[in-house]
């Protein structure tokens, strides 16, 4: 559905109104300190926290930050999406390991991922290693699942087609499953995407490895309000960017396929 | 839309276009049984027998956390540290759906809103949402109240997005049809726009489940003296190894639960919305 918005070209009037929401919004942020509803302690005002922000964009030591927190949700993401994709496969694609994992994956998967932050940290102590260890296990499950249904979901004339032109197992792997699948995988990975960015900057905030999440764990500590705001803005933008590329990827991928097609002759 | 389709469509592949012989119905009860619970069995069997002959003490055997399960979690912890947080739990997610069904509808219906609210919406989607339980601990103190506000305040979003969609994409020939047959406001409110839009609606909710459980959880590693996701913690933090594994055990068993509720009561709530797909597709 947010597909189908991006896609069209903006009107002038949405381009106005949301201006207008966004601003509105800026106002009445400011307004409320101003006021006196919030204490400004609590509640610091907008032009404070804007000021703050620039300040952290010329900062070096920010961007240092930001690069360790990116830095843990890439590697994770990329090493759940490569596990995920080569298990998944397999075991859709094998009956017998379908049926006999199902119960195992329904237990598993719903286990919070932050309920093994205790454990990684005292596996690996206070760093990188154990927030890996809550990113990998929160984005393996949103791939995996994706891919096991994606695999199974190969059109039945479609099969049997490729079977009675007796293509080999590369050939039906190659232009039946994959195709059928990638669609499937794509939504694996922009949720495993957003889910990954989550619990990196989650495992900094309570774990306590350096990191975005650890400087909102430190302002906060420190009572330093103004920071705490302009950390919670940069993880927001943080997460409109990767949730951004990854809807373009999924697009450009996808391109040939139907979903993607329909929703631009619409 | 994706989503959607695809917890449909798997929830109807197993089975399907594969002639089963009929054999008798005890040995098929039984086969299912051993297929469902072979591969937990035989890993807990594994987990056993590697936890005796290793030494690593961060992992003990299944029994070990089997006793200690019972020994934490029965009794008086469960009324001071389980019950409480599970009241908070619950409390959230309704406060989320009904907030976010609300809001949702109203900024679907009218196209102004919706395009005024997008952008803003958009981003407080985007923001992790631990990130808000510093920022709720800052306006609100350490209270009941905002451990419930950060639930919501994560919970909240993938309710609202959704039944904005959700209302947004209501069949233009049945809005018509109602209005050429003149349904009030209200009626059509209850009989057109809620139900069309719940398929989406309860996509929302299944989404706002995990975050409201990990919500729920890191703002009691936080900030408290009691709960759940505290006492996990303090375990960590005293090594006491086995009942730290009770603890995930039992925050995954509250998982499976939420899981297995919501399955049976969307399979209430979408009986219709399902018969349609299944005739569709015959």
């Amino acid at each position: 559905m947010h597909v189908l918005s991006i896609r069209r070209p903006r009107s002038p009037r949405k381009v106005l109104l949301g201006g207008a929401g966004l601003l509105g919004f800026l106002l009445i942020w400011q307004l409320v300190p101003t006021l006196g509803l919030v204490n400004s302690q609590y509640l610091p005002y907008v032009t404070d926290v804007l000021v703050r922000l620039v300040e952290e964009f010329r900062d070096l030591a920010f961007w240092r930050r930001l690069g360790l927190t990116m830095t843990s949700w890439g590697i994770g993401l990329s090493v759940a999406t490569a596990a995920a994709v080569a298990l998944g496969a397999v075991v859709g694609l094998v009956p017998f390991l379908r049926r006999a994992t199902h119960t195992m994956v329904e237990f598993l998967r719903p286990i919070p991922s932050v309920a093994l932050i205790p454990l990684a940290v005292l596996m690996f102590g206070i760093q990188m290693r154990a927030a890996l260890v809550i990113i990998i296990y929160a984005s393996f499950w949103q791939v995996f699942v994706q891919m096991i249904y994606g695999v199974a979901d190969v059109d039945a004339v479609a099969r049997d087609t490729a079977r009675s032109f007796d293509l080999t197992r590369r050939e039906r792997l190659w232009y039946l499953v994959l195709p059928t699948a990638l669609p499937y995988l794509m939504t694996g990975v922009r949720l495993a995407a957003a889910v990954a960015l989550i619990l990196a900057i989650t495992a900094e905030m309570v774990i306590g490895n350096p990191g975005l999440g650890q400087m909102i764990e430190l302002s906060r500590s420190a009572g330093d309000a103004t920071g705490l705001y302009a950390f919670v803005v940069v993880t927001g933008l943080l997460g409109l960017g990767v949730n951004l590329v990854f809807r373009y990827i999924e697009r450009r991928s996808l391109s040939w396929h139907q979903s993607v097609r329909g929703e631009q002759v619409q | 839309m994706s989503t959607r389709t695809v917890a449909v469509t798997a929830r109807t592949v197993p089975g399907t276009g594969r002639a089963r012989r009929r054999r008798g119905v005890g040995r098929r009860v039984v086969g299912g049984f051993l297929y469902s619970l072979g591969l937990p069995f035989l890993l807990l069997v594994l987990w056993g027998v590697l936890s005796t002959s290793s030494t690593n003490r961060f992992f003990p055997g299944p029994v070990a956390i089997a006793e200690s399960f019972i020994d934490t979690w029965v009794g008086a912890a469960f009324v001071e540290d389980v019950l409480p947080s599970l009241y908070r739990l619950a409390l959230g997610i309704l406060a989320s759906i009904v907030l976010g069904v609300a809001a949702g509808t109203l900024i679907g219906l009218f196209g102004w809103l919706r395009e005024l609210l997008e952008p803003l919406l958009e981003f407080f989607r985007a923001i992790p949402p631990p990130v808000l339980i510093p920022v709720v601990m800052l306006l609100l103190g350490i209270t009941d109240t905002m451990k419930v506000v950060v639930i919501v305040s994560g919970a909240l979003w993938p309710v609202l997005l959704n039944t904005i969609d959700g209302v947004r994409a209501i069949d233009s020939v049945m809005s018509e049809t109602a209005e050429s047959f003149q349904v009030t406001w209200w009626e059509r409110l209850w009989f057109l726009v809620l139900p069309s839009a719940s398929p989406r609606i309860m996509a929302g909710v299944r989404q706002s489940l995990s975050v409201a459980l990990i919500l729920m959880v890191i703002s009691e590693m936080f900030a408290s003296s009691a709960g759940l996701g505290y006492r996990i913690a303090y375990f960590q933090r005293n090594y006491l190894i086995a009942e730290m594994w009770s603890g995930i055990l039992l925050l995954g068993l509250v998982g499976v639960l939420l899981a297995v509720t919501f399955g049976v009561v969307e399979r209430r709530v979408l009986r219709w919305y399902h018969g349609i797909r299944e005739v569709n597709r015959a």
